[in-house]
């Protein structure tokens, strides 16, 4: 049986996509032209040159510092963002190092990876996510050096799934046999997240 | 940051709007009946969604202002140019349907035997989780002592007033009115930085919990200013409102 949602009495449509937006909002969301900020804790302030980025299995990761990271092969893209508190906003731009390039140098070494963070956030993605020129950690935003209430240095960018997949202030990539859930995975939210299907909580 | 157990599946339902109270101009408390409603924790919210006659949707969230095992209330800010928030403070009225779906979030919530002492921040519509907050805590008994520091731009924006002004025993309410103060004003007139906390915040020795709530602005320079007077940062927890994210 379908469960037909109720009309609620005397609301109107207020908001209307233009059609170049046609197709690009997800079911639930609207678009934004700001860049709203949601965040468990208080904003981490790392210092650079206090900076790394790993990748891999525990005890065998490939470490970069902020200059070797800088070093490497970086892209400009610009994307779709799709918060799961409803916001999405259209054409963001970043730079930043595809994690094709990441696993390429530091090894294939699992089908799914934990995204660990400064502040301590968590969150898991298959690792298939995470290559094919979908994945990115950024850490320019609109040309600018990302900000840190925006997660710089450097955070995941991951445009294909909710936004809280893109994890700010990103340090390391752990790669993992099985799909553990994250930080907001393990209080209800979908381990997933994909917004076309509107996988915001466990069970969508 | 261990999470807590996992629930089924949140599917959506319709609640019947029960009463509908005015806090400020721009302000309403939503009263629901919600059939089947789980239970809350204090902190938590819910998604509600709208359907016009032409099955166009539209979805937000909102904190839940009441204390567990009371009532669903959901107090709600009217942003002039949202689509969802008008609705619901100028529209909706007693014997309305609403469709909602909740509870929602784990991490922002406060139980009796998290402890304390608290340190409660809000920042104009941030203070409702922290109600939620605070009612549970008195109707639990529970006597971890609380200073709740809240910021509103005039005394006529302040929401729950007339409880704020008989707190229960244990709770110290501290207001600040950054834009506009009435002729014989006692509270704080500005806004709220490492200054105002030293202040006010208990001592970072005293090993409190600080929950921080409000616009993104507001949030980023309490919980800054509490990290620096030496709060880890894992002992204050933080809801911001982004740009439209309340619309």
């Amino acid at each position: 049986m379908v469960f037909m949602s109720p009309v609620s009495r005397g609301f109107h449509r207020r908001r209307q996509d233009s059609a170049e937006n046609a197709g690009r909002v997800p079911p639930g969301q609207y678009v934004t032209k700001d860049f709203p900020v949601l965040s468990a804790g208080p904003t981490p302030h790392t210092p650079l040159d206090g900076w790394s980025f790993s990748v891999g299995r525990p005890g065998r990761q490939k470490t970069w510092s902020w200059a070797e990271f800088r070093d490497l092969p970086s892209e400009d893209v610009t994307v779709d963002i799709h918060c799961v508190t409803k916001w999405t906003k259209l054409d963001t731009a970043w730079q930043g190092v595809s994690v094709d390039t990441l696993l390429d140098l530091a090894g294939h070494d699992g089908p799914f990876a934990m995204a660990h963070c400064d502040g301590g956030y968590t969150t898991n993605l298959p690792v298939e996510d995470l290559t094919g020129g979908k994945a990115w950690v950024a850490y320019a935003y609109d040309g600018q050096p990302l900000e840190p209430e925006h997660g710089g240095p450097a955070r995941l960018l991951v445009p294909h799934l909710y936004f809280w997949k893109s994890a700010k202030w990103v340090r390391s990539l752990e790669l993992m046999d099985t799909d553990d859930p994250g930080f907001w995975e393990n209080y209800g939210y979908h381990i997933y997240g994909d917004p076309w299907r509107e996988q915001r909580y466990a069970g969508d | 940051m261990a999470g807590t157990a996992l629930r089924g599946r949140l599917t959506w339902q319709v609640a019947q709007v029960l009463a509908v109270a005015v806090e400020t101009a721009s302000v309403r408390t939503i009263m629901l009946d919600v059939p089947n409603w789980p239970g809350h924790q204090a902190g938590q919210h819910v998604d509600i969604r709208l359907t016009d006659e032409d099955n166009y949707v539209a979805e937000r969230s909102y904190s839940i202002a009441s204390a567990p095992g009371e009532p669903v209330a959901l107090t709600v800010e009217r942003l002039d140019d949202g689509e969802v928030s008008p609705y619901l403070t100028d529209e909706l009225r007693a014997g309305d349907e609403l469709e909602l779906r909740g509870p929602i979030g784990g991490y922002f919530v406060w139980e009796p035997n998290d402890g304390g002492p608290l340190l409660l921040l809000a920042g104009g519509s941030g203070i409702v989780p922290l109600r939620s907050i605070l009612r549970h805590r008195e109707r639990t008994g529970s006597t971890v002592p609380v200073r709740l520091l809240y910021s509103s731009r005039t005394l006529d924006d302040v929401i729950y007033r007339s409880e704020l002004d008989k707190p229960a025993v244990g709770v110290e309410v501290v207001h600040t009115l950054t834009r506009h103060q009435p002729p014989g004003w006692s509270g704080y007139a500005r806004r709220v930085d490492a200054a105002l906390l030293a202040e006010v915040a208990w001592p970072a020795s005293t090993m409190p919990l600080a929950y921080v709530c409000g616009p993104t602005s507001f949030v980023e320079a309490a919980s800054q200013a509490l990290v620096q007077s030496g709060y880890p940062p894992q002992r204050v927890k933080t809801e911001r409102f982004g740009g439209t994210g309340g619309t």
